[in-house]
């Protein structure tokens, strides 16, 4: 353990593994937001289809039912976000809190619900054993970055490939040319027909579904232990949506933006163990106290914040019309 | 033969809550024909098309395309029918490419963007008779290659029948002349043509027919060639309007304002305003003519103390006022209205009402924490009578009047200040005959009340017809100052493009040098002093 090349490995596996629910997240915000709806329910959401994600996948032991479940269940939420808001013309900051509120009191009510009957990961080998790691021949031989990057479980692989997919949907498909051109100028969008509801309807569902994934991920990185008193996703869901504009509304600039961030997430569990591997140039992890370690995350959000916004209009990435309700007679 | 129409609309009725914009409306165009659609602002003409063009839908009445009934739903059912329309403020995505922009809506083209597509609609922009850059991003075109793009995507989506909301509007008179020839192009290949605007010369120029509107009413419809200015403006605004800006003669005082070697930056840092001297006489109204972008901004927003100044002198009644922030400036008497573009931007909060409008330049003056909003109402009240505003009431928000309205509020707003020098850029813009005359005539009075005025326009008989002087800028440099009654258009113009510079016209004299300046005596105090 203290060998301090196995230490590194250790906390770069780390870094990729407990922050991929991240990528996720920030990934599904993208996709919503490109149609022009910021959705501050990511962390609700993501609560959502973690737990009905587990509870499926646990009953049926199957990990692609659980996949299926935590995207419909998060979809769902992503759909009433739609319905109040594209539909009602609600407010969207109000209704994105709403849904947070919404999904985390669904969250508890569920779980404390059921209680003693709780499903153990370990009563679904199948499931258990879908979240394992799968190594990638050849390059998971790699020294330090093998383990670390090809080492990993399917859903990590499936994150990144998420992310790809959806950079290419963006960018390079005429689907993916209307939705940005709903979220820069629906009534652009609107006077060359593109249907804005059904775009708005199809992307608010779909982005939160993949969200909902990152719960899903979440539940079985803890090994799906229910806690009456703390959630799965513990705030990853509000860091997803500052993740946004780090990565410039770009999802695999998300990529990096989501293991920059893990870094710091991750540094202050292996604080003790990277200072005792290497005492020279880190020893002075270890008397940083532990509370400024778990503040880190969310004072790079509120730095990152605040960087992101000194950058000019031209350049970035966010929809012109983001936030912005879009009703076509009016005046 | 039959005569076939393009389209035709019968009785077509369409209220907004309690206001009727459309009342039993019929109108018809045939294919290869130019049709004007006159009318002031709010007669209703911008709500007709978009009844056509799917924005809107028809409380009642029917709509025909080539004799047939439709029904136009979204705009999407209005590509289909081959409708298209130009929109007075452009339907662009900034940030995409032309090509982008048309490939958006083009139902042929397949799932995946390609690179081709930038040839294919360069190559069928051609077709047309356009030569547009594909890969341009909106964000960096004039106004008039967004318009160009605009029509050529109307064009690319197969539309036979096409609508133009006050396309000239916003364009030069060079770029006006060419969009006519295009015009003239698509009516030779039989498209039908709707253009709304209230430019009579244009009217007169481009269209075959022409159709009036007033107050949601369709009044009548003419043969261009047996129309001329006065009728249709009688019909336009219903009563017998003087077509001739008045231009009282005012005994003139000392200047008010003395602008010296005045330089200023723009947003990019490159110079705005370059070493600008002129200055503004009690009782005169002295214009800036010059191509759009040429520092008329910058300049208005400096003497108002909204933009920091590089260099020179802003003298007002022999004090300086540079550095001044824009409240102790607006104290002194100067006021600034600015019309934008887009008409709502500066000045007034588009979602608040009249009386809060008022309101907003004089709240410190309220004794205690709360504003004195009886007043407000008074002022609105007395505003509206005077300058005759339509609203519902004091309280309706700004942005729910229109265009002319909004401007007259905003106006009338300054001078209820009692300013000694008014700054007013485009007070006109966009607005119909009996508006823009009810403008001109507020500044005439405030003229003759020995208020000095300057008068950044755009249409330079106006400004020939108002204004007793008139200051042209090229790129930021005088061109000259010459007298409005000895001009001509032409004179201006080669000013305009630089061609032609005054500035060196008296020898001994620099000018835009005040011969009786007040610049030294400090502290001048506000009695005037005769010249």
């Amino acid at each position: 353990m203290n060998d301090p090349l196995n230490v590194m490995t250790l906390f770069l596996f780390n870094i990729v593994l407990m922050n991929i629910p991240l990528l996720y997240g920030t990934v599904g915000e993208i996709v919503v937001e490109k149609a022009g709806s910021l959705d501050l329910g990511v962390e609700g959401t993501m609560a959502v289809g973690a737990i009905f994600g587990y509870l499926a996948g646990c009953m049926a032991d199957s990990l692609i039912v659980g996949l299926l479940a935590a995207f419909l269940a998060a979809g769902l939420c992503g759909g009433l976000f739609a319905l109040l808001t594209v539909s009602f013309q609600a407010n969207q900051n109000v209704t994105g809190l709403t849904i947070t509120t919404f999904g985390l009191g669904l969250y508890f009510f569920v779980g404390k619900g059921i209680g003693e009957d709780w499903p153990a990961l370990a009563s679904a080998p199948a499931l258990a054993g879908g979240f394992a790691p799968v190594e990638i021949p050849l390059l998971s031989r790699i020294p330090v970055a093998g383990k670390a990057l090809f080492s990993q479980n399917p859903l990590v692989y499936l994150g990144i490939v998420t992310a790809a997919l959806v950079w290419w949907y963006l960018n390079c498909t005429k689907a993916g040319l209307r939705l940005r051109a709903v979220g820069e100028d629906p009534a652009a969008a609107d006077s060359v027909g593109v249907d804005i509801v059904r775009y708005k309807y199809v992307h608010l569902i779909a982005g939160s579904g993949i969200m909902g994934l990152g719960g899903f991920y979440m539940a079985l990185n803890m090994s799906g232990s229910f806690e009456g008193s703390n959630c799965w996703i513990n705030g990853f869901g509000w860091i997803a949506i500052a993740l946004v504009i780090f990565a410039n509304w770009d999802p695999l600039l998300a990529i990096l933006g989501a293991m920059v961030f893990g870094f710091f997430n991750t540094l202050q569990i292996y604080a003790g163990a990277l200072a005792g591997a290497f005492p020279e140039p880190l020893g002075w992890l270890s008397s940083v106290p532990p509370q400024l370690y778990k503040a880190l995350p969310f004072l790079i959000t509120a730095i990152v914040l605040v960087a992101s916004s000194v950058r000019k209009r031209e350049g970035s990435g966010q929809p012109a019309a983001l936030g912005l309700n879009y009703f076509r007679e009016e005046r | 033969m039959e005569q076939r129409y393009a389209i035709e609309m019968r009785g077509i009725c369409k209220s907004f809550g309690s206001v009727a914009a459309n009342q039993g409306i019929d109108l018809e165009v045939r294919p290869g024909e130019i049709l004007a659609l006159l009318g002031e602002n709010g007669s209703g003409k911008t709500t007709l098309m978009n009844m056509l063009s799917g924005i809107y839908k028809p409380d009642s009445g029917a709509i025909f395309v080539d004799g047939q009934e439709v029904s136009i739903n979204s705009p999407e059912d209005a590509k289909k029918l081959g409708i298209g329309m130009v929109h007075q403020h452009f339907k662009l995505v900034d940030v995409f490419s032309a090509a982008d922009n048309i490939w958006l809506g083009d139902e042929k083209a397949g799932g995946i963007l390609k690179k081709d597509r930038y040839d294919i609609i360069g190559e069928t922009a051609k077709t047309f008779g356009f030569d547009i850059d594909p890969r341009k991003k909106v964000y960096n075109m004039s106004v008039s290659e967004k318009q160009t793009l605009e029509i050529v995507k109307v064009l690319y989506y197969g539309a036979k029948i096409v609508i133009l909301d006050e396309p000239t509007a916003v364009l030069t008179v060079q770029e006006t002349s060419k969009l006519f020839d295009v015009l003239r192009r698509m009516k030779a290949s039989g498209h039908a043509i709707i253009i709304i605007t209230h430019k009579l010369n244009e009217v007169l120029e481009i269209s075959d027919r022409v159709a009036i509107l007033r107050k949601g009413e369709h009044i009548c419809t003419v043969e261009t060639a047996s129309a001329d200015e006065q009728q249709l403006t009688e019909h336009m605004v219903g009563r017998k309007v003087e077509l001739d800006i008045q231009r009282p003669v005012v005994e003139k005082a000392r200047p008010l304002l003395e602008i010296r070697d005045l330089t200023i930056r723009n947003d990019e840092g490159a110079a705005a305003i370059d070493g600008v001297s002129f200055y503004i006489r009690g009782g005169e109204i002295l214009g800036v003519a010059g191509i759009a972008g040429c520092g008329q901004k910058e300049l208005c927003e400096a003497i108002a103390g909204l933009r920091p100044i590089e260099s020179g002198m802003m003298i007002h009644r022999g004090e300086d006022i540079v550095g001044l922030s824009p409240k102790a400036i607006l104290e002194k008497g100067i006021s600034m209205s600015f019309i934008p573009e887009d008409r709502l931007g500066m000045g007034l909060a588009p979602s608040m009402s009249i009386t809060d409008n008022m309101l907003l330049k004089k709240y410190d003056q309220a004794r205690g924490p709360f504003v004195d909003r009886k007043g407000g109402r008074a002022e609105a009240e007395q505003v509206i009578r005077d300058l005759e505003i339509v609203t519902p009431s004091t309280e309706t928000p700004v942005r729910r009047l229109s265009g002319g309205n909004v401007q007259k509020v905003l106006l009338g707003r300054e001078i209820k200040a009692g300013p000694n020098v008014i700054v007013t850029a485009y007070p006109v813009r966009g607005l119909d005959i009996n508006s823009s005359y009810a403008v001109y005539d507020i500044l005439n009075q405030q003229k003759k009340d020995g208020v000095g005025i300057l008068f950044v326009g755009e249409d330079l008989d106006v400004l020939i017809g108002l204004c007793d002087k008139i200051m042209v800028l090229c790129h930021g440099k005088v061109m000259g100052v010459v007298h409005a009654h000895k001009t001509t258009k032409e004179e201006l113009g080669l000013m305009m493009t630089g061609a032609l510079d005054l500035t060196h016209k008296y020898e001994g004299k620099p000018a835009g040098y005040a011969r009786d300046s007040r610049i030294g005596e400090v502290g001048m105090g506000d009695e005037e002093v005769e010249g």
